[in-house]
C-alpha cells in the first residue's frame, strides 16, 4: 500500500510538470492512461518542455520503456497469463508490479501482488496525475514556482536507485558528459538519442565479466 | 502534432511491455540484451538529468538549476521520498530567483 501512496504522490509532480512543459490537461491524463509507465512520461514531458520535438520525446519514452519488456519476460512464467488476460497484463508491466510479484515465493501469491499492485498504482497515479494537472492548470508563470528546475530533481530521484555499483556510477557520469558535449551542436531532445545508441553499442560490444 | 506524440509513445510503450509477456523466452534470454537494456534506463535519465540542468534550447546555460540539483542531491542522499526532492529542488529555484528579483 505504501509504494501505493508513494506513486500517487510522484504522479502529482508529473502532472504538475506536464502541464507546466505545455501539455494540455487531457493530454497529461492520457499519458498516464495510455503510457503508465513513470519514467517514459516523464521523458516525454521534460523533452517537449525543454524545446525539444515531440518524436525526440517519443523516441527517448521508448527507449526508457525498452526494460519493461525485460520485466515481461521475467514476469510470463509467473503470470501464466493467457487469453484476454495477457493485453490487460501487459498495461501492468511495470516496476514496481514486477518488484512486488518476483518478491514472492509462490506463483499465486506472485499474481495475487501483480493484480492488486498493478490496480492500486494504475488508480492513484491517475488521479495523482489529475490533481497535480489541475494544480499549476490555474499558474500563469511556472517559472517563478522553480517549476523548470522540477524535472531534472524527478530525474535525479528515478535514477538514484539504480547507482548502488561502481559501473553503473560511472555510465550515468559518462552519459551525462557526453549529452552536455553534443548538446549546442544537435536539436534538443537529440541529445539523448545519441547517449541511448552510444550506451546500447557499448553494453551490445563489451566482453561479459 | 502533441496528440500524434501522446498516442505514438504509447503504443510503443504498450508494445514493448506486450512483447515481454508474448515473445518467445530465449530471445528475450540473450545475454548480450540482458546485459544491454538495463544500462539505458541509466544513461538516458543521466542525460536528461544534465541537459534539463545546464541548457536553455541548444546553449549551455549555468543558472538556479544548478543550485536546484544540488539541493536534490542531498536530498536524495538522505532518501527523502520522491516528492521531498522535487519540491525541495522546485522551491530551491523558486527562492534564488525571488532573491535575484
Amino acid at each position: 500500500m505504501g509504494i501505493a501512496i508513494a506513486s500517487g504522490a510522484y504522479a502529482i509532480s508529473f502532472g504538475a510538470i506536464s502541464t507546466a512543459a505545455g501539455l494540455s490537461l487531457l493530454q497529461t491524463c492520457a499519458l498516464s492512461v495510455l503510457m503508465f509507465t513513470g519514467a517514459s512520461q516523464f521523458a516525454m514531458v521534460g523533452v517537449i518542455g525543454a524545446g525539444g520535438s515531440i518524436w525526440a520525446g517519443a523516441a527517448t519514452a521508448a527507449l526508457l520503456g525498452s526494460r519493461n519488456a525485460l520485466y515481461g519476460l521475467r514476469l510470463s512464467s509467473l503470470l501464466n497469463a493467457g487469453g484476454w488476460r495477457r493485453p490487460a497484463a501487459s498495461h501492468f508491466v511495470i516496476d514496481e508490479t514486477t518488484a512486488m510479484a518476483i518478491a514472492r515465493d509462490d506463483p499465486a501469491l506472485s499474481r495475487f501482488a501483480f493484480w492488486t499492485t498493478g490496480f492500486a498504482l494504475f488508480t492513484l497515479w491517475n488521479l495523482g496525475t489529475l490533481v497535480g494537472a489541475l494544480a499549476t492548470h490555474v499558474v500563469a508563470n511556472p517559472k517563478l514556482l522553480g517549476l523548470d528546475a522540477a524535472p531534472p530533481a524527478a530525474f535525479l530521484a528515478l535514477l538514484a536507485p539504480r547507482l548502488r555499483a561502481r559501473e553503473p556510477l560511472a555510465i550515468a557520469l559518462a552519459a551525462g558528459l557526453v549529452a552536455i558535449a553534443v548538446l549546442p551542436f544537435v536539436p534538443a531532445g537529440v541529445p539523448l538519442l545519441i547517449v541511448a545508441l552510444l550506451v546500447s553499442l557499448f553494453g551490445w560490444l563489451r566482453k561479459p565479466r | 502534432m502533441i496528440w500524434t506524440g501522446v498516442i505514438a509513445a504509447s503504443a510503443a510503450c504498450y508494445g514493448l511491455k506486450l512483447a515481454g509477456l508474448s515473445l518467445p523466452q530465449r530471445w528475450l534470454q540473450d545475454a548480450r540484451l540482458q546485459r544491454t537494456v538495463p544500462l539505458i534506463p541509466v544513461a538516458l535519465l543521466a542525460a536528461l538529468v544534465a541537459t534539463q540542468t545546464f541548457s536553455s534550447g541548444q546553449h549551455l546555460v549555468l543558472d538556479v538549476r544548478a543550485a536546484a540539483l544540488g539541493v536534490a542531491v542531498i536530498a536524495v542522499a538522505l532518501r527523502a521520498p520522491f516528492l521531498v526532492v522535487v519540491v525541495a529542488a522546485a522551491g530551491t529555484a523558486a527562492l534564488l530567483r525571488l532573491i535575484e528579483g
